[in-house]
């Protein structure tokens, strides 16, 4: 969907492009939403559909009732109202609408009338999207303002809780230290989770969800006792670097702080810019569905990661189709790296009309590398790699600079998704443009440009 | 990092942490006197494992030579809405919700892939890519998909299916076209035949059979003695493409093979050229059965005198001796050599009479139904229209009092052989006559889109169905050629029986409303056939 010519470009901004099917169904809830989306995307069951240069996208669809449902899409939010009864967001009709939008000009024409049942809601929602900017302008100060001093004292008092866990925390690994690692594996889940459980009571839940996550390494597989040492001496790092914050500069407090569990807050100073929507894939757990948006910005040349989070089995609300660029506002978080906010959107996306820039497999390292220093507990990291061929290593994959001897594995989790197909089927051996996280455990690829650059294809 | 000849500081660390600080103590690191042993230990555990992140350097790339960059492939590329069709389609490939008998309004676009690769694989488009891995997915969970599936996904799709053992099965059979030789390359054939597997050597075959049906024959020639019984078999099969007087000595020649499964398609393969010397000793026995009874003086019939026994040289033109438990051995016989004999032979046989005249006569002593049927499945074998059409009948004549047969598979293989728009007249007439609950196997004999009598015969039949008050299930695999097979013309004449008519008195509860979903379905699965096919002409 890359647009190459300017005319086209300044065509799709006047009346607002069409996305393509792949980015209407990556707004999908799940997969029987995804389905029943698409079997709504023909004109049969839809009339008085139509779109406008705003963004909306509406139409009546005819369902088993005798009353049609009513569907309006934002695109621009992209937000949803259908009168249906069902509580999947977006429901099945405001997908296939959109999923009719993007593939059938004629039964969804531009340049209607907004009829009044739709403009209701627009201009509603548009008018409590400005009011909650303003609400949000003044709240900030006043809730800060309602009584600094309780505030200080409550923020007080759960630094105290949180030093007392790191405390505890310090202690348990000492005590797995001096027994060995190798009665961990006996031990199971269980001592990791009431460890996590204590961690929770001390208010401090990223030390809760980094010794979770340690429970699960022991039998995960040849070479686990070197990924638990790696592991607890991260938390333990974690732990001295909250004991010892005061003599820390302040951006690495701030990380410290952001790590051990403490919320950040968009408090950076907002940057508009032309955002690319790199990638947009969900992961879940027994309570919340967390959604990673990563954008790049155009002019400002760095990686933006929004977070959104759903209750479990419950889609997040923020979503954007991969592929597109928005002229908008990005306010970072302090202390969480690259972590941002979206802002305001000035006017509706376009196609996206080139990659962001790209280095060799040597400038991913290199990037990562530099990375941990602001945060050296840092997974991963987004880069770009251009000129780079996916090729068979045994029973994985690598992605090698096509002129010279460097490669990156694919990370093994990758390994099952048939997104990694979708990679290797659309350079055909030869160089692409691969967007992805690159750290330790290997490169995951989120998206890839073919050689011709004609699309941007999602692999998640 | 570097390594000392035993072992690494790290590899140590990682040794005391799996053994406990109280058991190994731990080396010394650059940590300040004074820790405790296991925070020292995680000091420099921290310290080592950071330093080791932030100084990854790229893997050397796997040994061995670059891998061979997927073949290039000429053809033009899909146009956007077309592309996005598919995936659509793809996306929906995991069936349909609830497939329980209510369907709901909207196409079932797992059905309309078929069509969408056929009309795609017409327009000589190229498959996008990304859609490949889905592509060869879909194609390997359903069999039906893939030969379409694989024209289309071309050169790259067969390039990426041997890097993922699960897509294997594009790489057997005849698929793998870009792998055979050219069929004009003598020495390039040769070698695969003599080297090649056997899915290859069948493929090459086949290929070569439709470019040259002589040299195809002659490659065969080269190597049929020596090879397994099975796979003559399947090679012998595939003389069935491009069969002609040609191939009569080397057919004749397999009726003396070792195998009776061979010795039995020879003789098939020879029964269907008429010219053949097994088809004259077909006709002269079938011949000596069959006869115009000449002894009374009332309206003639004919009569019939099943052989009396299965000699050797009928065994050899493949007629089987023994029956099936419930038949006799005479009748079976008799079925055999009808079936076997070219249809050629009768009119002279019979009085100079046509195919229809004679299979007006009567028959004698009940044997109608046996000769009947022999002669129904010897057209079919033939392709003889005039005989298929004589044995159909006139399609208004109940099924069960015309000539010929009364099974709706059996005419079925004597309507393909009928021209499209007679074939499609026929079964439009039979289904004015008689409705829809037989027509199902007919229809699927039927060219698509349906010519404009049968559609207009097909909806009527379901208008009728409905008044009837019956439920649209039991029609439901009418109605799902219909979605098919309806030519999207009739998309507007079919509008007014999407609305819901009042429930009659007699009619099943609800049955109007079940109507009018499936009248709506059928609408917009028309529609969107139409759009389907006008992306891909954009």
């Amino acid at each position: 969907m890359l647009l190459t010519n300017g005319e086209t470009a300044s065509g799709a901004l006047a009346q607002g492009p069409r996305w393509a099917t792949e980015q209407v169904l990556s707004l999908a809830p799940d997969d029987a939403s995804r389905k029943a989306g698409s079997k709504l995307g023909a004109a049969g069951p839809w009339s008085t559909a139509g779109c406008d240069a705003s963004g909306a996208v509406w139409g009546l669809c005819k369902g088993s009732g005798s009353r049609p449902y009513q569907t309006v899409v934002d695109t621009t939010g992209p937000a949803y109202k259908c009168s249906c009864p069902s509580r999947k967001f977006p429901c099945k009709h405001a997908l296939g609408l959109l999923l009719l939008w993007a593939s059938d000009e004629r039964s969804v024409r531009a340049g209607d009338a907004v009829p009044d049942w739709a403009e209701e809601w627009l201009s509603g929602r548009r008018a409590r999207a400005a009011g909650q900017d303003r609400a949000a302008a003044g709240s900030g100060t006043s809730a800060r303002s309602a009584d600094p001093e309780a505030a200080g004292r409550r923020a007080e008092r759960r630094a105290e809780r949180i030093t007392a866990g790191a405390t505890e925390l310090e202690q348990r690994l000492a005590d797995l230290l001096r027994g060995g690692l190798a009665a961990a594996e006996q031990s199971g889940y269980g001592l990791w989770e009431e460890t996590a459980a204590r961690m929770v009571d001390a208010q401090a839940p990223g030390l809760a969800a980094r010794v979770r996550e340690l429970g699960a390494i022991p039998g995960s597989g040849p070479g686990w006792p070197v990924r638990l040492l790696e592991e607890c001496s991260l938390i333990h790092l974690l732990d001295s670097a909250w004991l010892g914050r005061e003599r820390l500069p302040e951006p690495l407090a701030a990380t410290v702080r952001t790590r051990v569990g403490l919320s950040s807050s968009a408090d950076g100073s907002a940057v508009r810019d032309r955002w690319l929507v790199l990638a947009q894939y969900d992961s879940s757990d027994s309570k919340l569905t967390t959604r990673r948006i990563w954008l790049y910005g155009r002019e400002s040349q760095r990686a933006a990661l929004l977070l959104s989070f759903g209750a479990a089995g419950r889609p997040p609300r923020l979503a954007l189709p991969v592929g597109l660029m928005l002229d908008a506002e990005v306010t970072a978080h302090t202390g969480s790296g690259p972590r941002a906010e979206l802002g305001e959107q000035f006017t509706p996306p376009v196609a996206i009309d080139a990659p962001p820039p790209g280095g060799p497999c040597a400038s991913a390292a290199d990037t990562y590398g530099q990375a941990l220093r602001a945060d050296p507990w840092l997974d991963s990291w987004p880069v770009t790699l251009s000129g780079v061929i996916p090729v068979r290593d045994g029973e994985g994959w690598q992605l090698v600079d096509a002129d010279g001897g460097d490669a990156l594995s694919v990370a093994p989790a990758v390994l099952a998704r048939p997104g990694l197909w979708k990679l290797v089927a659309l350079a055909g051996g030869r160089p692409v443009t691969v967007f992805g996280e690159f750290g330790h455990r290997g490169f995951v690829p989120l998206t890839v440009w073919p050689a011709d650059m004609s699309e941007t294809v999602p692999l998640i | 990092m570097t390594r000392t000849a035993s072992t690494s500081p790290w590899e140590d660390l990682v040794t005391s942490a799996l053994l406990g600080t109280d058991r190994r103590t731990p080396p010394s690191g650059p940590t300040p006197a004074g820790k405790d042993a296991p925070v020292a230990l995680l000091d420099a555990a921290a310290l080592h494992t950071v330093r080791r992140r932030a100084g990854l350097r790229p893997a050397t790339r796997a040994g061995g030579s670059p891998p061979e960059p997927a073949p290039h492939d000429a053809r033009r590329a899909l146009p956007e809405p077309a592309r996005r069709r598919l995936v659509q389609l793809l996306a929906d490939r995991a069936g349909p919700a609830g497939s329980g008998g209510r369907r709901g309004t909207t196409p079932d676009l797992t059905e309309l892939l078929p069509q969408w690769l056929a009309a795609a694989n017409e327009h000589g488009y190229r498959a996008p890519a990304s859609v490949l891995p889905g592509l060869l997915d879909a194609a390997r969970a359903r069999t039906d998909l893939r030969p379409q599936a694989l024209e289309f996904a071309g050169p790259r799709g067969l390039w990426l299916a041997r890097l993922n053992p699960e897509w294997k099965y594009a790489l057997r059979g005849g698929s793998t076209g870009s792998a055979l030789p050219a069929v004009d390359d003598a020495e390039a054939v040769r070698k695969l035949w003599e080297e090649g597997l056997f899915a290859e050597r069948v493929a090459l075959l086949t290929a070569l059979r439709a470019h040259d049906a002589g040299a195809a024959l002659a490659l065969l020639g080269t190597t049929w003695s020596t090879e397994r019984a099975e796979d003559r078999l399947m090679f012998l099969d595939s003389l069935r493409a491009g069969l002609s007087d040609a191939d009569e000595p080397f057919l004749e020649q397999a009726l003396s093979d070792r195998s009776r499964n061979v010795r039995a398609t020879a003789a098939e393969l020879l029964s269907a050229l008429p010219r053949s010397a097994l088809a004259g000793r077909m006709a002269a026995r079938a011949a000596s059965c069959v006869a115009i009874d000449r002894s009374g003086d009332a309206a003639a019939a004919i009569v019939v005198e099943a052989p009396h026994e299965c000699d050797a040289d009928m065994q050899r033109d493949g007629i089987v001796p023994a029956p099936p438990s419930g038949r006799g051995e005479r009748s079976w016989w008799l079925g055999q050599l009808v079936e076997a004999a070219p249809l050629s032979v009768w009119p002279g046989r019979l009085g100079g009479r046509s195919a229809r005249e004679i299979v007006a006569l009567p028959v004698s002593d009940d044997w109608a139904e046996e000769l009947h049927a022999a002669w129904c499945r010897a057209a079919a074998r033939q392709r003889d229209a005039d005989w298929s059409r004589a044995l159909l009948g006139t399609p208004a004549t109940p099924p069960s009092t015309g000539p010929g047969t009364t099974s709706p598979a059996e005419r079925s293989k004597l309507l393909a052989a009928l021209p499209d728009d007679e074939r499609a007249s026929w079964v439009a007439e039979f289904i004015a006559a008689h409705g829809l609950s037989e027509a199902f196997q007919l229809l699927g004999v039927c060219a698509v889109p349906w010519a404009e009598p049968l559609g207009r015969a097909v909806v009527d039949a379901l208008e009728i169905a409905r008044d009837a008050g019956s439920y649209p299930w039991s029609f439901s695999g009418v109605m799902g050629l219909a979605e098919r097979c309806l030519s999207p013309e009739e998309a507007g004449r079919l509008e007014v029986l999407t609305a819901t008519p009042d429930d009659q008195e007699d009619a099943s509860p609800g049955a109007g409303s079940y109507w009018s979903e499936a009248f709506q379905r059928l609408v917009s699965t028309l529609r969107l056939r139409a759009t389907m096919h006008a992306e891909l002409t954009a």
